[in-house]
């Protein structure tokens, strides 16, 4: 019998910075009373906190759509924004087309897609320019990941 | 995993039942059931919000008796804190004689230990260059917070061994060479203490396996006594051997300015270190070495069972320690410290909060819990005895509350019950003027 995932969703608000990060700390207080590893609760949440950084800085907020499975958790962060131009120069470290006034704040290192695919263990990025972005990461309970 | 004795109890009988305790809980261990507070001891990291918070003093913090009959030699280790407490003082040393008044027969002040504990954490950072912070582990509290609520953060504790502890073991030691004749279980060591976590901690040790420190007083209670004994001193005793690095412990960032270096944080207040240890555990930190947190405001100063004003008691101390030295206390085999300062036993992270051990089951429960926490009002208004609507939703997954004890759920209920009573009494009434217009009507045949 196939098991059903738990399914949590989240509203990335774009409106301020204040609110970035708490689906993350939400995430992980649900991931803490199921038992998951912390290395695994902490990769997630890394893996979320970036991208909820990314969707307020870059799309005006989004949403967090989170599926867990005793294996695995399967997080879809999906936006509304300019999408991304080239996939892979934006993966690389250190790259960002964000703000001076978002570089002020200490964000837009260009480290947020670099650390979401570090963090996870599987990540795809579907992009379309003007119409949104859509990144799905999988973090898997039993990784090679969880001992670095 | 043993359970833990902790400081933090309450007094049933003055317990009102109210909510303001579970609320104010960082760890969401206290529930109200049967209108009396409950602990949930594998939670609770003996911060003592609740004490502060309690309207009816119900909340307690259990110490040891100043009974100094139980020892033939009595070390008082006073936490720097202390010093804060009085005014019109401009030497330490009135303090610490005053203490001797008390009948205690050696003073050993924990700020003298602090600056060992300073110079060694500074080597040890220099040493372990990592790519992460290291969490002070002074605070009992916030070291048990972690292993609670941030178990990846077991690994950034610093593994060094607290203030007080230094002192109870270098004050045992100097006590062993100026009285060889005593045994050891003759010298007691009596620590001064604002602070309930740190009773947990004497008896259940985190990094080693025992304490050295024999007895925790409060600080009030000593107070008290230290009032009077006060009076008494007409010349101070020159005892106290500590710096400015030392008495600075007392209050938040002092322990972290102690390290010489920018590259730290200092944090205090319950609700702002788990924002900072959230942060942390999301890597968003650049640079940092040290992170200092304290559950209390203000620091050690602000201990539930300091006397005075925290604020007024931090800038008491920085009148106090103007013209001592930077630090009296460095790291010399031959001041008597050749007790290893590192830990030997690591943290542990705590499960309490964990739904069930195998995962499939918890995971099932988690749905359960939001399918729960979905129906309820959302409002967290803590009058079911839970602290929020969440918290409730857990404890019925967990078989511990019902739905029906959300106050909001009840009264639907119970308008329901008042619409079909309505109806039954709509239906009842319609019936009996059928019944009579039936009657009247075969009474006209």
């Amino acid at each position: 019998m196939e098991i059903k995932p738990l399914v949590l969703h989240y509203e990335v608000s774009g409106d301020n910075f204040t609110g970035a990060g708490e689906a993350s700390v939400a995430m992980k207080r649900e991931l803490r009373q199921m038992g998951f590893d912390a290395n695994v609760i902490r990769r997630a949440a890394i893996a979320m906190y970036e991208g909820e950084i990314n969707m307020v800085i870059h799309a005006e907020g989004g949403v967090a759509d989170v599926n867990v499975l005793p294996d695995r958790i399967e997080i879809v962060l999906t936006d509304e924004g300019p999408g991304i131009a080239d996939v892979e120069q934006a993966m690389q470290a250190g790259f960002s087309t964000a703000p001076d006034n978002i570089r002020a704040l200490g964000f837009g290192a260009g480290m947020g897609l670099p650390n979401m695919k570090r963090y996870s263990d599987e990540m795809k990025i579907e992009t379309e320019i003007g119409r949104g972005t859509t990144v799905r990461m999988t973090v898997l309970a039993d990784s090679p990941k969880n001992s670095f | 995993m043993g359970k833990y004795l902790h400081s933090v109890t309450l007094d049933k009988d003055r317990c009102e039942g109210c909510t303001n305790c579970i609320k104010r809980c960082p760890t969401e261990a206290i529930r109200v059931r049967g209108q009396k507070a409950i602990i949930i001891t594998d939670r609770c990291i003996d911060c003592g919000e609740c004490i502060r918070i309690c309207p009816h003093n119900a909340k307690k913090a259990i110490f040891d008796p100043l009974e100094l009959s139980e020892f033939s030699y009595r070390i008082a280790l006073p936490a720097p804190a202390l010093f804060g407490q009085f005014d019109h003082i401009d030497d330490i040393d009135y303090i610490l004689t005053a203490l001797k008044g008390l009948g205690f027969d050696d003073v050993f002040e924990v700020s003298r230990a602090a600056e060992i504990v300073t110079e060694y954490t500074r080597r040890f950072l220099s040493e372990h260059k990592a790519d992460h912070p290291y969490i002070s582990t002074a605070c009992p509290a916030v070291v048990r917070l972690v292993e609670v609520r941030f178990p990846y953060l077991t690994d950034y504790l610093l593994p060094v061994i607290s203030p007080v502890e230094l002192a109870a073991r270098m004050a045992k030691e100097e006590a062993r060479k100026k009285h060889p004749e005593l045994k050891p279980e003759e010298i007691g060591t009596y620590f001064i203490s604002p602070c309930p976590a740190k009773v947990t901690y004497v008896k259940k040790p985190i990094g080693y396996e025992k304490s050295e420190i024999d007895r925790v007083v409060s600080m009030s209670t000593v107070y008290r006594h230290l009032l009077d004994a006060l009076k008494k001193v007409e010349r101070p005793e020159p005892i106290s051997r500590s710096g400015v690095i030392g008495i600075s412990w007392a209050a938040t960032g002092g322990e972290a300015a102690g390290l010489l270096n920018e590259r730290y944080l200092a944090a205090d207040g319950v609700e702002n270190i788990i924002n900072v240890l959230d942060e942390i555990e999301n890597e968003n930190f650049s640079g940092l070495e040290f992170i200092e947190l304290n559950a209390c405001r203000g620091g050690c100063v602000g201990g539930v069972l300091a006397v005075e004003n925290p604020y007024i008691a931090k800038a008491r101390l920085q009148k106090l320690r103007k013209y001592l030295p930077l630090s009296q206390n460095r790291i010399d085999p031959f001041a008597g410290v050749d007790a290893p300062l590192e830990w030997n036993v690591g943290a542990e992270s705590n499960p309490a909060l964990q739904l069930n051990t195998d995962r499939s089951q918890a995971i099932e429960m988690s749905k359960q819990l939001n399918e729960i926490a979905a129906r309820l009002p959302g409002l967290d208004c803590g009058s079911c005895g839970s602290p929020s609507c969440k918290a409730l939703a857990e404890d019925i997954v967990r078989g511990d509350a019902y739905e029906s004890d959300c106050i909001f759920k009840m009264k639907e209920r119970i308008q329901d019950i008042f619409r079909s009573l309505a109806d039954m009494e709509h239906i009842t009434v319609r019936d009996l003027e059928k019944r009579e217009r039936d009657e009247k009507g075969e009474d006209r045949t």
